[in-house]
């Protein structure tokens, strides 16, 4: 019988050594997989007890950390952010429950120490034994002091503000309103989504700065020069005649509805940087005819619209600046291919359904202050494991050139003839040269505007680009509503 | 050295790892060391000393690995259980006092000639059906997981299949023994028996809505036919039968197809019937290579609720695998490949049909059982309800894993015996 008893021994080792093919697939193949899965409880339990990264301000203000408490021998960190109302919808929150916005999404490895990195991956090699999972430590480049300012200029106004460095793209401030406490969120999300500021149809939830898309109105004249001036069809010097209207189509469009303008309906010979300065729609309008749409919005797309600006937030909370299309799903980026799909005229002063967001108009101020490269916004600084070795450090990159320096330079002047005489006096600084560009755009609901103004300062040696707008505003333009706000800011930036 | 002083300090060495296991899970849970945790060492050391000194009376000769594997074996078990809940703990070292005594009754009443068994073949092979069918008793039966194993009297639960698993192979042995020339010619009407058995197998499936119990009998059943008649036509036309008989049953039991269907695709009832073995393979998966360690895994909520329904039972494997890793579960698994090794080294040295064939089946019905449940866990087979020998919580299979290290050492102890004498 020892043959049949040899046989059957064999196919009963078999058999467990089976077991430990499975075993091994299920703990090293499938462990990817099976950790991804939604209904995954023991992953959900497991980022309760991950001590999360904290979450620091350009001046070590903690912006996110945890509080402890012990359940059922399980060490649970619960997230909490002591600014409470500061950055929410940048930082973003990450509940108990798994579910995470803005940057505590998307920088979710980095916080849980899930990412990859040769010190990690040496780190669960060596160790076979438990710890506390400790995530790395992430530095912003939002300084606490900008960002309240911001906040408290808008004042519970839905808007946003965004304040970038103009040489490296690092975002100082990036302030949205109406705001929320970040750590009401497990509890009260309901009430936080009812918070409406005083635009009515807003959410507090939302990152205006990045997903909020805005008629730029006469901001975008900024890109209309651009292209007017880079493409050698224009210069600063290049005479107009404002009759105080300009012929669309056979149809007069008249500079009496443009809010933004100032000084007389009918300016009679202007220049170009004059038609800038009192931002004459008349003026921009034949620019749009000359050149066409489809030239604009080539340098339109060359400072970054019609592409989700690269910022660390998840990328499904920024939009892309452009043309939108509205059918019965909502609104869609339009990308035309003939000037006879554009209304030229319209778009050069910034209607026929373009839309911007406040990052991408601050990019805009940037760029012209940087000399006509566009710098990469960013907002994380640094990581730090919790064993103190950094894991990254931002060096500033750019997206390439937008604008030959010459023409840059050109729109710096002109930018600065609307803060000293034109539609932006407002923001004048004493003993600081500013530049700047007001908006205040039509919505078709009466004398109700979305008031807009984009600046840097000092406009000889830019440090600071501050983007604003402020919606809905009775009878609020750019030059009286917002174009204050990027004073204060940009004062409080440049005192020392 | 003796093959009893080998077994003192092998198990010297069992008591050691058992001291650093639950001072391992005492620390992790309480963040200190206590002495408490050491006098569970103790206690277990003393309870195998016990042990081992009647063997050292009772079976001088006997191999020395099976009782400190089966111990290691234990202290694994109790440990864990120790670890998802210290009072399962405690009941569970009950059980094990238990089974040490009932190792150490049945090494001294059949510490002469074990082979009067034989004699009582039929008497077992009773027992064997009624132990199996007993569940079924109206009042004393009862379901847990759409299963009918369990009887209960007063507050004591017990699964009688785990002892009828014993008496089958008992019966089994000294069947096949007699009968093993018959059958192997392999005439029309010697297929009777084996027709009965197949047939029993059914009902029990029928009966119980058990796959893995039908399985695990069946399964003991052929090897142990295979090793009487070295007929591999018979071993594949008994498995032939076992496949259509239970694919028809499957289709006609609901209990039986949703575990097959689970089995085949869990994701699709991720929320309902697939909850159970899908979460126990997220737990596998926590694990990975290094595991978290012992007491350090995560095994309930914060709400305090199992993260995996009945770990400590059926899905001890998991809870020992995510806190051990891929590590610690593959040198389980040796463990277990050690002891069946052993045990089918003892069939191999035994002397007589009788001896060899028990000691095979029982070496074979350890592995099985293995193979049925860990397989089941991790999506081998389909996943049937059955204990983890002397790993998993539960009395009825403690004491009846210690009956068969008892069996195998007293047939180890004749056959090592008359080879010194030879």
């Amino acid at each position: 019988m020892n043959k049949q008893i040899r046989q059957v021994s064999v196919a009963a080792l078999i058999l467990i050594a089976l077991l430990v093919v499975s075993t091994t697939y299920w703990q090293t193949w499938a462990v990817g997989d099976l950790a991804a899965r939604k209904d995954n409880e023991t992953k959900l339990i497991q980022r309760l007890t991950v001590k999360r990264g904290k979450i620091f301000a350009a001046d070590g203000t903690v912006l996110a950390n945890n509080r402890v408490t012990h359940k059922h021998g399980l060490t649970i960190y619960t997230r909490h952010y002591p600014q409470n109302d500061l950055a929410p919808q940048v930082v973003g929150y990450a509940t108990n429950a798994g579910t995470t916005t803005g940057l505590e999404q998307s920088l979710d490895d980095y916080l849980t120490g899930a990412n990859t990195n040769l010190s990690n991956s040496l780190r669960d090699a060596l160790q076979l034994g438990p710890r506390t999972v400790r995530g790395d430590n992430v530095y912003l480049t939002l300084r606490p002091d900008i960002q309240r300012l911001a906040l408290d200029q808008l004042a519970g106004r839905c808007g946003a503000v965004v304040v970038l460095d103009t040489h490296t793209g690092a975002v100082v401030a990036m302030a949205s309103s109406p705001t929320y406490n970040a750590n009401l969120i497990p509890r009260g999300y309901d009430k936080i989504k009812k918070i409406k500021g005083t635009c009515g149809d807003s959410s507090a939830l939302q990152n205006n700065a990045t997903v909020g898309l805005y008629p730029p109105g006469s901001t975008f004249k900024m890109l209309t020069a651009a292209a007017a001036l880079d493409s050698g069809a224009y210069t600063p010097n290049s005479p107009f005649y404002d009759p105080g209207y300009c012929t669309e189509y056979g149809q007069r469009v008249s500079n009496a509805g443009n809010p933004d303008q100032n000084g007389p309906e009918a300016f009679g010979n202007v220049s170009l940087a004059q038609g800038f300065e009192h931002s004459i729609n008349s003026v921009f309008c034949n620019v749009g005819k000359h050149i066409g749409g489809l030239k604009i919005l080539d340098y339109a797309k060359r400072f970054g619209f019609y592409s989700v600006p690269p910022i660390e937030t998840p990328p499904d909370e920024s939009a892309a600046s452009g043309l939108y299309k509205y059918n019965k799903h909502g609104r869609r980026l339009w990308t035309p291919t003939s000037n006879t799909q554009i209304d030229s005229g319209r778009l050069a002063f910034g209607q026929f359904n373009m839309l911007a967001t406040p990052l991408q108009m601050a990019l805009v101020g940037a760029t012209i202050a940087n000399k006509g490269v566009v710098p990469k916004p960013y907002l994380v600084q640094k990581i730090v494991a919790a064993d103190a070795s950094t894991v990254t450090k931002t060096t500033p990159q750019t997206l390439g050139r937008a604008i030959k320096p010459e023409t840059a330079a050109e729109l710096n002047q002109m930018m600065q003839l609307v803060v000293q005489s034109g539609t932006g006096t407002s923001a004048q600084i004493p003993g600081v040269p500013v530049a700047g560009k007001t908006g205040t755009a039509e919505l078709g609901l009466g004398n109700v505007y979305d008031a807009w103004f984009v600046a840097f300062a000092p406009a000889n040696n830019p440090r600071y680009v501050v983007a604003v707008v402020v919606e809905k505003q009775p009878n609020g333009f750019g030059g009286s509503v917002s174009a204050p706000i990027a004073k204060a800011i940009l004062e409080k930036l440049l005192a020392r | 050295m003796t093959l009893r002083n080998r077994e003192l300090a092998a198990l010297l060495t069992v008591g050691l790892l058992t001291a650093i296991g639950f001072a391992t899970v005492y620390i992790a849970l309480s963040s200190k060391i206590s002495s408490g945790s050491l006098g569970y060492a103790v206690f277990f050391f003393g309870l195998y000393l016990v042990a081992h000194l009647v063997a050292r009376a009772t079976v001088p000769l006997a191999d020395p690995y099976l009782l400190p594997m089966a111990a290691l074996l234990t202290a694994i078990g109790v440990t864990e259980i120790y670890r998802l809940g210290p009072s399962n703990a405690f009941r569970q070292g009950l059980w094990i006092v238990i089974g040490v005594t009932a190792f150490a009754a049945t090494l001294f009443w059949l510490r002469h000639d074990y082979r009067v068994l034989e004699r009582y073949k039929y008497v077992f092979g009773v027992t064997a059906i009624f132990l199996l069918f007993l569940p079924l008793a109206p009042g004393i039966g009862e379901t847990i997981n759409g299963s009918r194993l369990w009887v209960h009297f007063g507050g004591l639960q017990f699964q009688p299949g785990e002892l009828g698993k014993i008496a089958l192979i008992v019966f089994l042995a000294a069947y096949l023994r007699e009968k093993r020339e018959v059958l192997a010619q392999g005439r029309l009407k010697d297929w009777g028996p084996l027709l009965v058995i197949w047939g029993g197998a059914m009902l029990v499936l029928l009966a119980t809505d058990d796959l893995g119990s039908a399985l695990l009998y069946y399964g003991i059943f052929l090897a142990m036919l295979y090793v009487a008649t070295a007929r591999l036509s018979f071993v594949v036309a008994a498995l032939g039968l076992f496949l259509v008989g239970a694919f028809a049953i499957s289709r006609t039991t609901p209990h039986v197809q949703a575990r097959v269907d689970v089995w085949l695709d869990p994701y699709k009832y991720a929320h309902t019937s697939g909850y159970q073995i899908l979460q126990s393979l997220y737990s596998i998966a926590h694990g990975g290579v290094g595991g978290t360690g012992l007491g350090r895994g995560i095994v309930s909520s914060p709400a305090g609720i199992q993260v995996v329904p009945d770990l400590n039972t059926d899905f001890i494997y998991s809870a020992l695998a995510q806190e051990l890793g891929l590590i610690g579960a593959a040198a389980l698994l040796l463990l277990y490949m050690g002891f069946v090794l052993r045990g089918f080294r003892v069939a191999l040295t035994a002397t007589d049909g009788f001896s060899k064939l028990l000691a095979a089946g029982l070496s074979f019905s350890f592995a099985f059982q293995t193979f049925v449940i860990v397989g089941g866990i991790t999506r081998v087979i389909p996943l049937t309800g059955i204990t983890l020998p002397f790993v998993s919580y539960g009395g009825s299979s403690v004491v009846a894993n210690f009956l068969l290290v008892a069996g195998l050492m007293l047939v180890s102890n004749r056959a090592n015996r008359e080879e010194a004498a030879a």
